[in-house]
């Protein structure tokens, strides 16, 4: 390769990796026999057993906001208005970027490791030589349930986060249910709810295509599949954020 | 048959096979034999196209595998078996789960499948274990599912890579008779890469023994144990001193 042609070579590499990655995700797409029997089983995986981590984070998000937010409105602005941060904070976004956040530590450090092990111990080559296509056999499923459940995972989360805060509120503050309702309800827009799942489902699929891909490249044996696994930590933390970001952009 | 033809690869800087040229016959066992790193699994992974050539071409029944469509190449590998060095079992998935697989795949119904499976579990001695995990397994055992997972397709051709590595005597004269007789039910050609100098004379119709990328031997086994040739030689000379040619 030429001099001049070297600045490129990332460039090209990143072009050549990621059309090879999306036409065999389309080829394993159109492969619903193989793929069909996984999905639910990483639904249950990745969505249902993800839930306590999902939960427990809820729990706290929505009361340390009805503290902070009570702190921040001392005398200045209405306490009623505690109801309003947490509710819109927690659906927009503390619900599911941080519950992307905690599944990408989760859900994309599971899905490197189980893929990079299958790797370095050869049994991705031996699902080729089966004929079974890797990327329909064990990227599609992962990919799909990940999509699939995280609105569910964020969902849940935002119910708990709304009531934890609610719960604080009422006991921890000067402010009644009546008055933190009327405060969840004043600003309230059905957009809140779709935005932020549309979002939490945009994070699935980035966490589990980080999980997958880095997984998929783990190279020679333990510490390849524990530098795979941190890759694909990092990397779908700043999907997340990157999609945060862009989300915020266009939709809202 | 198969026919390696002026078949090149390297590992960064670092040379496998250098103008690798071979013809596997048909219907015969065919040991790949050599010191260790001289790339006899390397050219075995080119048959099924889990590697690509820097140069040259692997000829499969005529077909080039390095040019085949990704529908062709998938069809290829069904007439192929595979089994790996470490038996590449898959953990989450039961023995049974494993050997019926790539049945799966190929749209027989469930109870087809269970048979098949069963017959190839018996096949290897392990009939019974199907509900069983592979990390609930000794090292002999897991290699025979994998030879059993691996003939599950009545493949045309079955290749081995280091079938009797990391097994006791007892249970790699075993394996070796696991493989003669897998090769009798099936009629199939069979490619073996091994440095077990006791396995390959056991097994082989014919040898072809590597050193440093290329083929520098090749004949039956009588003609291997007669050879002049000074590598061929000293590896067998090697392996008198125990199970293998061991020359790291």
């Amino acid at each position: 390769m030429s001099e001049q042609a070297v600045p490129h070579r990332p460039v090209h590499e990143f072009l050549a990796v990621t059309g090879r990655w999306v036409i065999d995700a389309r080829r394993a797409l159109a492969s619903v026999s193989t793929w069909r029997p996984q999905l639910v089983v990483q639904m249950r995986k990745l969505g249902v057993d993800s839930l306590g981590v999902a939960l427990f984070l809820a729990v706290f998000t929505g009361m340390v906001l009805a503290l902070l937010s009570s702190y921040m409105f001392t005398r200045a602005i209405p306490l009623y208005f505690v109801g309003t941060l947490v509710t819109k904070a927690v659906m927009l976004e503390l619900g599911p970027v941080l519950t992307g956040m905690a599944l990408a530590g989760r859900v994309g450090a599971n899905i490197a490791a189980e893929l990079g092990t299958m790797v370095v111990t050869e049994q991705v080559d031996a699902l080729e030589t089966l004929a079974v296509s890797p990327h329909a056999y064990l990227v599609t499923p992962r990919v799909l349930a990940a999509t699939l459940m995280f609105p569910v995972i964020t969902a849940l989360s935002i119910g708990v986060g709304v009531v934890s805060g609610w719960f604080t509120a009422i006991n921890l503050l000067d402010i009644t249910s009546a008055d933190f309702l009327r405060g969840a309800q004043q600003f309230y827009k059905f957009k809140d709810i779709w935005f932020g799942l549309i979002k939490s489902a945009s994070f699935g699929t980035a966490i589990a295509t980080m999980g997958c891909f880095h997984g998929l490249r783990a190279r020679g044996g333990a510490q390849g599949v524990g530098n795979s696994t941190r890759r694909a930590v990092v990397r779908g933390c700043q999907a997340i954020l990157v999609l945060d970001a862009f989300w915020a952009l266009v939709l809202l | 048959m198969i026919e390696f033809q002026r078949l090149s690869k390297r590992f960064g800087e670092r040379p496998v096979l250098q103008d690798f040229t071979l013809t596997i016959p048909e219907g015969q066992t065919t040991v790949l034999m050599g010191f260790s790193g001289t790339g006899k699994s390397v050219a075995l992974k080119h048959i099924v196209g889990l590697l690509e050539p820097d140069a040259g071409r692997v000829l499969v029944d005529g077909l080039v595998v390095n040019e085949l469509s990704y529908d062709d190449l998938m069809r290829l590998r069904t007439s192929i078996g595979f089994v790996f060095q470490f038996s590449a079992l898959f953990d989450s998935l039961s023995v049974a789960e494993n050997v019926g697989l790539g049945l799966c795949r190929r749209g027989l119904d469930a109870e087809a499948i269970r048979q098949r499976v069963e017959e190839c579990l018996a096949l290897v001695d392990l009939h019974g274990t199907g509900e069983r995990y592979p990390p609930e397994l000794s090292g002999g055992m897991r290699k025979r599912v994998g030879i059993a997972r691996a003939i599950a397709l009545r493949p045309r051709y079955i290749l081995y890579d280091e079938p009797t590595t990391g097994l006791d005597p007892v249970t790699a004269g075993a394996v070796d008779e696991l493989m003669i007789r897998a090769r009798h039910e099936l009629g199939a050609t069979s490619v073996v890469v091994t440095h077990d100098v006791q396995s390959a004379f056991r097994i082989a119709d014919r040898i072809a023994f590597l050193y440093e990328g290329k083929v520098r031997a090749t004949g039956t086994t009588r003609e291997i144990r007669a050879s002049e040739d000074a590598m061929v030689r000293e590896f067998l000379a090697g392996a008198d001193h125990g199970r293998g040619g061991g020359h790291e």
